[in-house]
Formats: C-alpha cells, structure tokens, sequence
C-alpha cells in the first residue's frame, strides 16, 4: 500500500514555543517536590549542613588569616629584613640616629606590653608605606606624633587600655594590637630605646658596612621570621581537612536524595518526553530546577555556618592564643572568601551530582517501561566497580603510607584510606548479608537479609555517610587520647619543679639564686635567647644540668652519656620541631654562633611549642650571651606555698611572679582541652549529620517500602514486627559499618599521628589505644542508627491496612 | 491523508544479531478514521505505534504525519511533531503522580499552546471526571485513571491519537464504556485514531482493522 502525504499541515514553530513549555514542565517537575516535601526537606538540609560544616571552618580560617594580616601589616612581619639584637631585646636610640646619619634607610619600632595589650611604635616619617595601620597616616601629624600623640586599636582592645591613653578605634588594627607613633609608646612604656629596625626594600649602593656602625647587630632576612600565618597554616589546614569531611558526608545526603527524586521522577520525565517535550530543553530546565534549589540550600547553609563559626570562634582564638600566641578576633565578619567558597561549594557539588544523574536521564531510553528502582537491577554492575576503585584507592593509600613527608601528601592519604573505604562498604555489606542468610534456616530469618540487601542501593550512601563519621571519630579519638597521654607525661617530665619564679632584673636574679641554694634547694635557672639555628629562628635555653633534668626528660632520639655531654659543654640537645626542620640529628654539629659548633647528643620531644629550641649547659649560654640573665627558675621543694612566702618576705618579689606546678599543668591542659573542643565539636557533628542521613534515606524510602512489604504481611508477619524488624535492620547495618570502620578509623589515627602532625607541628606521638571509647563510639553510632530509624519504623508499623491490601489491588 | 507507513522497516539488536520485528510495512489512515491494529504478542504492534508517535524511528521506510515526513526528523522535530500535532494513550495511562487530575488534563493542552478551558471542561464533563479534579492519580480506580489519559490526549486537539493497548488494565465494562468514549470524542473532532488492541471487542468498534504477523501486515 502506497501513501501520500497531505501538503500544508504545519509544526509549531519551535523556538517559539520554548518558552511556553517552560512554565508547564518546571509546574510538572516542581510538583515532586511538592508531593515528596521529605525528599525536599533532605536535599535542602543535607546541603544546608554540608555548606554550614564547610563555610563555618573557612569563616573561622578568613577570621584568623585576617587577623594575621593585620598583624603582618602593622609590625612588618616577613615583609621587610629587620636589624635585631645579637643579643638581648633592645637596640639604643643612638645606634638608630647613627646608622640614618651613615645612609641606612632603616625605620624604627618599639615593642612592649601594656594592662596586657601589645603596643607597637613606628615612626610614621621613614616607615614603609602601609606599616602601621592606614588611619596613621590619615590623621593629622599633630594630632598622632610626640609624646602624647593618640593610638589606634580595635575596640576590643581600645577597652582594655581604658583611659591610659587616648586611642581612635580603627578596625583595620590586628587585635590585641595598638599602634602609635613611637614617641607616644616609649612615653606609655616608660623607655628610650628600641626593640628593632626594618630594613627599607631600597637601599643606597654606597654605604658603610653594619659591622662598622652597628656590630652588635645582625639582618634577619624577611623569609627567617617566624611568621604566624605560617605558623598557623598547619592548625587551619586541620580544620579545612574536618569542615572538608563534614562537607562530604553531607553531600551523601545530597546525592541520595537526588538519587531519590531522579529514579521517583523516572516516570514522569518519561511521560513528558512522549508528549513533545525534547530531551535537550527537558535536560536543561532539570538543571535550573536543581541547581536553583541548591543556591538555596546553600545560601541557608552559609548562614548556619556564620552561626557556627560564631559559637566556635572564641575557642578557636583562645586556641590559637594559646599554642601560638596568635591574636584572633573573636567577632565574626562577613567576609566574600568563605561565604562565596561554601555557596560555590555546594553548588559544585550539586553539579556533579546532577551530572550523573543527567547523564542517565540523557541515556534513558523513552520507551523503557516504568520499572521502579531499576536501580536495583543495575546495583550489582555498580558494586562491582565499587569494589574495584575501592581497591584501587586502599593500594594508593597503603603506598602513600609509605611515601607521604608532607602535610598535603598526608591529607591526599587520608582522602584514598576515607573514600576507599566508603566505597568497599556497599559490597562489603552485600557479601556479609549473602554469608549471613543461610545461617539459619527459618524464613523470617532468611527474608531479612534478602530484603535487606534489597535495601542496600537505597541506604548505602548514608552508611557510606556513617562509615565517615564513626572511621573520623576513631582516628580523631585516638590522636587526641594519644596526645593527651604523651602530653600528660611531657608534662611530668617538664614541669617537674614544684614551684616556678619570675624576675624581671639581672639584680633579682642573682638574689634569688643565692637565696635557694643558700638554703639547700635544687634550683633550675633558665636563660634564654634568641638565635638562627641552620638559617631557622630558634631559641637557645641555658640549663643548669641536674638529677632533675637526668631523671625527668626522655628523649626522641639520643646518644650514650647525653647529659655527662651536655654538662661538660661538649653538646647540645635540640627539640624534635628543630631537628625534624633542620633535619639535624644526634651526631651531627649545629653552628650556635660566636664560632662555636657542638655536636647534637638528643632530641627531646617538646609538644604544644611551636619554636625551636636548643639546650646547652649554663657555662656554653654564658659563653655566647654573657649579657642575658636567668628569668626564670625552677625550684625543687616538697612545699611550694611555704617557700612562696619565704621568697616573698625575703626578696620582695610580688606575689604574681610565682607560680605552683600544679596551676601551671592545669593551664598547660586547660590549653590543650580548648585546642580539641572544635575537632571534637566537628566531630560530633559529623556523627550528628551522618544520623540525619540514615533518617532521611529511611523516610525517603519508606513509600517503596510498601510493596515490598504487602507480600510478607499478607503471609502472617504483622505491621508491629515488620516495623520491629526495620529498626533491628537500621541497628545490624549500623553495626557492620562500625565494625568496617574500626580499623578505617585506626589507620586514620596512624596517619595523623605519623604522618599529618610531624609535617605540621614537628613532633611524632607514640600512638595508644582506647578500647573503651571505641566500644562506647560504637555504642553511639548504633544509638544514631536506631534512633534515625525508630520514626520511619514507627511509620511502618502504623501503616494502613489500605495501603498494604492496595498492593493486591488489580487496578493499583 | 493524515498517517502513511511506506515499506517501514524495524529491527533489534541483541547479543546474537538483529531481529527484524518490521519487515516492510505499509499502510495509511486518513483524518476522522479508526483503526485497529491486532496481532499476537511480539507480532511489532507497538513498535508500529511508535514509529508512528515518533517515539522511535524506522531503520527504513517513510512515515508521514499530517503531511511531514518524520523519519528523518532528529530528536527536537519528533518531539515537535508529538507536541503539536499527536497524543498518546497507554496502557499504564503514564499520568503525572504529582499532578492533580485538573492539571493532568491540562497538561499536553499548555505545552503544546492549545490551552482552551471550555474544551476541557466539555472533555471533563464527556468523562465523567467532574468530581475527581483535585484528586491526585493514585486516588482513582484504572478506568478513571484512563479517562484522564484520554482527556489530556484530547484536550490539545491533536490531529492524531494513538492508543496502545489503552483497556489492556480495565475490566470488560469499563473497557466499553472508555472506548466509546474515546470514539464519540474523536468522531467529534474528525481525530484520526489508530488503536493498538488484543480484545476482538475493541477492534470491532473501529472502522478499519490491520493485523500484523511476523512484521507483515496480513
């Protein structure tokens, strides 16, 4: 049979009726959500935590650097080479005068402490542009220079100063910071000199040498200080690492509950292909609609993250006080880097969520017939792959384990353990449910591990969550229980003197010594000086070697008759953080200056302490820096708080220069417990949103559940002990991630402790074990699951008896 | 003439080779006629009916639609050519779930730009749907589920309808009573309809019958 076609009909013209499908289709796909507000409710909360997670901890970090910055900017920290002191801590004003006269360009600062606030003084005439503060240079000369001139400070600390002096509070200032003119600081400090000199970028060719105007001091070069932002970046690093992890387990929720919407949308994309809906301009309205829905979670998450960062911060910059003496503000601002980071984040990760799924949508063919979760069929293909890159990325960690020295090599090594890990889970959990089946042979029993691996494709991303969170929470437990107990002993061992001293005078400090070993005492005076150890700042501590010090201190690495050595002035010991950065070891010969090298006889672990340190015997300090005093003293004594009155009485030291041990350790651990607080708080909110992802996979999947469910209650199970055995599943899942995560979890604490902190704090911690907080850790994690699955089995166990006969229903 | 097949040609393919399911139809159908397509069970009944939709497209052969040649159209044209000038009824009815019954019918009507309120409520009231409009598809039994897939077909007065298997869910009274329907509406609007059936009763209503054996037309 031959046909001919009938001349004039017409198409619709259809570039111009885009825009007119438009509104009909997104009605169509916006209904889902509107039917499935759950599924709504867990793509916008799980995106919505991950950002908060993930912005919170950059809100913190920009705080921080910013702070830094302003710091940096104010006193010309690694911007500028400065002339220091070879030895003490102040430079003349007449060297200052001299070196100008003689052609240097160099620009004065003072430095000192006040009602506890820095002060800092610049000469705003030959200071570089930008050091000290913009509003300096605003003001009028008269108003800023001399004696009485004003200075700047945040109002933070513009009220801690009070009425001593007048200031103008300039946001711009670091806080803990004021600046001013130096005249006006050496009159708030009461001193004519100067703590250091910055070297202006240009010089005159023609000029003397330093050592001819100028012997006594030295050019440290602006790469040499010890920048804080540097210092720091190791602690920040961390917090990425966590609001990173938090991030991911969050987006699990996002996937899933795209996952979800996308296999529940199936039909429906299907149904609007067949009436003339093209796949290209259907594709594209699905990416509006998600990625519109996105901005949205995530604009709500950048602002739970600002009310995280918020409760946060001030731990964090009593934190970073305390390990770095680092000053933070402790008010947040909302500043472009983090909010935008974490909006950008979370749209990013939607994105390659939804590009997944697109691309299936792209390939699914129109006329497929309706199969619900036929994502069930594809599962065991997917597993497979799984499996494979699973492997794949625990070979890579277990080379990196070998190969990593470096903070970053470290995190890429915990991202493969992590997400190897993760990924070996789903097929993991299949195997152990086909071991488990046949174990018993009743029916209820051998149903309930077919239908729990039925359940696996819809829940294994949130165990996959849970698997991060509980493996987090292990590693992190044990690198803090670890550290605390190494820390605990370090503290013993350092803080074995009963009783601390301070003085403030050369003339104090021979008095004092005199006074304690008139009276019999072990006294252990400190000196200390600063010095560039191998091209890196350090510290020099002058020891008095005894029976404290021999029976006390225990060491990383160490030759024989370390301290015979170090008392004879034939070595030294330094810090691990100085001999891991110098890769200097017992052995090898360290330059201290003067001419005089010594070989190394130990290295002691010296935690919480950023700089390095190199101790040698009183008679070598004395030898290079005859100038510098004991300022402190460590004295044995079986009753601290007698001898404290004794001194006092004795040498008129006010009461606040003495200190007990136990005040110090307990201030020492107060430090250390407030440097944990944010990991643990991450931590527990990392639990917290794993949870939430196992009750809105649950929740979400609950409507599938029916069908499934009809046939075992119509054979005699009733709804009371289908929802029974829900909960038991959620528990058993629970259960094998937490198994699986144990040792994830204890290879996590490995890494950070052996590889992570010696790249970014310089010191290695033995590593202990804590079966009891793991069992309790697994005790929660189960809690979690059981709790996020008692609402959705309540659900179950009260479905209508309507829903369940529908099932057998003909026309369903 | 508003359908024409011209020595159509489908085949699958599977691990093995190809399985000719087509192997040269031709047929046509002018505006305002029924006919019923019968044949056993993997005979190319459906894939017929969609090569006719432009749901899938022919290895060989033309197809004409209201005067355009479909088998070379990409995916944007044969979604066109379904949007404005086709509908389909299935089987499975492939309503919208999350779409009240209202908006359902509504539905093909808007996104083809032939929305007309008083054909849809004549097409309502025709099926009997008045008071199932603010339901949503799960609340109603398989016939009514089927009205609402007749009457979003028709209500974008298309120049073709397509039914595959459209009583194969319903039982015999309702099946009746929804192909009459079906056949007062589009005798009123001079609609061509092709139906894909099994049920001798259905086929016997139209004007025309074809049955296809092996890919052939008998």
């Amino acid at each position: 049979m031959t046909a001919t076609p009938e001349a004039g009909a017409v198409i619709g013209a259809p570039h111009r009726t885009r825009p007119r499908m438009i509104g009909p289709c997104l009605r169509a796909l916006l209904s889902h959500w509107r039917r499935n507000p759950l599924q709504l409710f867990a793509f916008l909360a799980g995106l919505a935590l991950a950002t908060a997670l993930w912005s919170g901890v950059q809100a913190i970090n920009a705080e921080a650097r910013a702070s830094y910055d302003a710091a940096a900017a104010t006193l010309g920290e690694g911007q500028y080479d400065q002339l220091l002191p070879r030895s003490g801590d102040r430079i003349a004003q007449a060297r200052y005068v001299a070196l100008r006269r003689a052609g240097w360009l160099v620009s004065p600062i003072l430095e000192g402490r006040l009602n506890g606030v820095r002060l800092v003084g610049v000469d705003p005439v030959t200071a570089p542009a930008g050091l000290g503060g913009v509003s300096i240079a605003e003001e009028p000369a008269s108003a800023v220079l001399g004696p009485s001139g004003r200075l700047f400070a945040d109002a933070e600390t513009a009220q801690r100063l009070g009425d001593l002096v007048d200031i103008t509070v300039d946001p711009n200032v670091a806080p803990g910071l004021a600046v001013g003119d130096i005249g006006a600081v050496q009159a708030l400090l009461g001193r004519g000199d100067l703590s250091r000199l910055i070297l202006l970028p240009e010089q005159p060719l023609a000029r003397p040498a330093l050592a001819e105007i100028a012997p006594e001091l030295l050019v440290q070069p602006s790469s040499q200080s010890a920048d804080i932002a540097q210092l720091t970046d190791s602690f920040h690093l961390n917090l990425t690492a966590f609001g990173f992890l938090s991030f991911c387990v969050g987006l699990f929720i996002v996937h899933s509950a795209l996952g979800l919407a996308f296999e529940q949308r199936r039909g429906m994309i299907r149904t609007l292909r067949a009436l003339g809906t093209p796949l290209r301009f259907l594709v594209a309205l699905i990416a509006a609609e998600m990625l519109a829905l996105a901005a949205i979670g995530a604009a709500l998450g950048v602002l739970l993250g600002f009310l995280i960062a918020a409760a946060l911060l001030p731990d964090v910059a009593a934190t970073l006080r305390g390990l770095y003496g680092a000053q933070v503000s402790g008010s947040l601002q909302l500043r472009a880097e983090w909010w935008l980071s974490g909006f950008g984040l979370a749209l990013f990760g939607t994105a390659l969520a939804l590009a997944g799924r697109i691309w299936r949508v792209a390939r699914m063919p129109l006329l497929a017939g309706g199969r619900p979760r036929a994502w069930v069929a594809a599962h065991a293909a997917r597993l497979r792959l799984q499996a494979g890159a699973a492997l794949a990325l625990l070979a890579a960690a277990a080379v990196l384990a070998f190969l990593a020295d470096d903070v970053l090599t470290g995190f890429v090594l915990l991202g493969c353990l992590n997400l190897g890990a993760a990924l070996a889970l789903p097929p993991i959990a299949e195997r152990v449910s086909r071991m488990l089946q046949p174990w018993r042979r009743t029916p209820v029993w051998r149903w309930f591990w077919a239908d729990t691996r039925q359940q696996l494709p819809g829940l294994s991303l949130a165990l996959m969550a849970l698997l991060l969170a509980v493996s987090a929470n292990v590693g992190v437990a044990t690198m803090v229980s670890s550290f605390r107990l190494t820390f605990v002993a370090f503290l013993d061992q350092r803080l074995a003197p009963e009783l601390f001293v301070r003085v403030e005078t050369a003339q104090e400090s021979a008095a004092l010594e005199t006074y304690l070993l008139g009276r019999g005492l072990e006294v252990l005076p400190l000196r200390r000086a600063p010095a560039q150890i191998a091209g890196l700042p350090a510290r020099l501590m002058g020891v008095r070697v005894g029976p404290t010090y021999r029976d006390n201190w225990t060491f990383v690495a160490a030759d024989a008759d370390v301290w015979d050595r170090v008392e004879a002035g034939s070595a030294v010991l330094l810090n691990e953080q100085l001999a891991r950065r110098a890769d200097l070891w017992p052995g090898d010969v360290v330059a201290l200056g003067e001419g005089l090298s010594l070989p190394i006889a130990g290295v002691v672990g010296d935690y919480g302490n950023p700089t390095g340190q190199v101790v040698l015997s009183h008679a070598v300090f004395e030898r290079l820096h005859p100038d510098r005093f004991a300022r402190q003293f460590g004295v044995r004594t079986a009753s601290p708080a007698a001898l404290r009155a004794e001194i006092s009485a004795a040498l008129g030291l006010p009461a606040n220069a003495m200190v007990d041990q136990a005040v110090v350790k307990t201030a020492s651990l107060r430090v250390f417990e407030r440097t944990f607080l944010v990991t643990d708080a991450l931590n527990l909110l990392t639990l917290g949103v794993a949870g939430f992802a196992i009750l809105m996979s649950l929740l979400t999947l609950a409507d599938q559940r029916v069908p499934q469910l009809a046939p075992v209650w119509a054979l005699g199970l009733t709804r009371r002990q289908l929802g029974g055995l829900e909960l038991l599943r959620a528990v058993v899942l629970a259960l094998i991630v937490y198994l699986c995560a144990l040792p994830v979890g204890l290879a996590l604490g490995w890494v950070l402790l052996s590889v992570v902190n010696v790249a970014a704090f310089g010191w290695q911690l033995p590593i202990y074990l804590f079966p009891y907080d793991y069992a309790l850790l697994g005790l929660y994690a189960l809690a979690a699951a059981a709790l996020a699955a008692a609402w959705p089995a309540w659900r179950l166990a009260r479905t209508p008896l309507g829903a369940l006969l529908k099932v057998f229903s003909n026309e369903r | 003439m508003l359908l024409a097949f011209e020595n159509v040609k489908k085949a699958y393919h599977d691990g093995s080779g190809a399985i000719p399911v087509l192997r040269g139809v031709s047929f046509s159908l002018d505006a305002g006629q029924t006919l019923a397509l019968t044949g056993d069970s993997g005979s190319g009944k459906s894939t017929l009916l969609h090569i006719a939709g432009g749901l899938e497209a022919a290895d060989s052969g033309h197809v004409h639609v209201a005067g355009q040649e479909v088998t070379g159209l990409d995916d944007r044209g044969r979604s066109d050519l379904r949007r404005s000038q086709i509908a389909l009824v299935f089987q499975q009815f492939n309503l919208i779930p999350s779409l009240t019954v209202a908006a359902n019918i509504g539905f093909h009507a808007a996104l083809s730009g032939r929305d007309d309120p008083a054909r849809i409520a004549r097409l309502v009231a025709a099926l009997g749907l008045q008071d199932q409009l603010h339901k949503y598809p799960e609340a109603l039994s398989g016939g009514q589920q089927q009205r609402v897939a007749i009457a979003r077909a028709l209500a974008a007065r298309p120049k073709l309808l397509l039914a595959d298997e459209p009583t194969g869910n319903l039982d015999e009274t309702t099946a009746a009573d929804v192909i009459e329907e079906m056949l007062a509406l589009v005798a009123m609007d001079g609609t061509g309809l092709m139906v894909v059936t099994h049920s001798a009763k259905v086929a016997a209503r139209m004007d025309r019958g074809l049955r296809l054996t092996g890919g052939l037309l008998e």
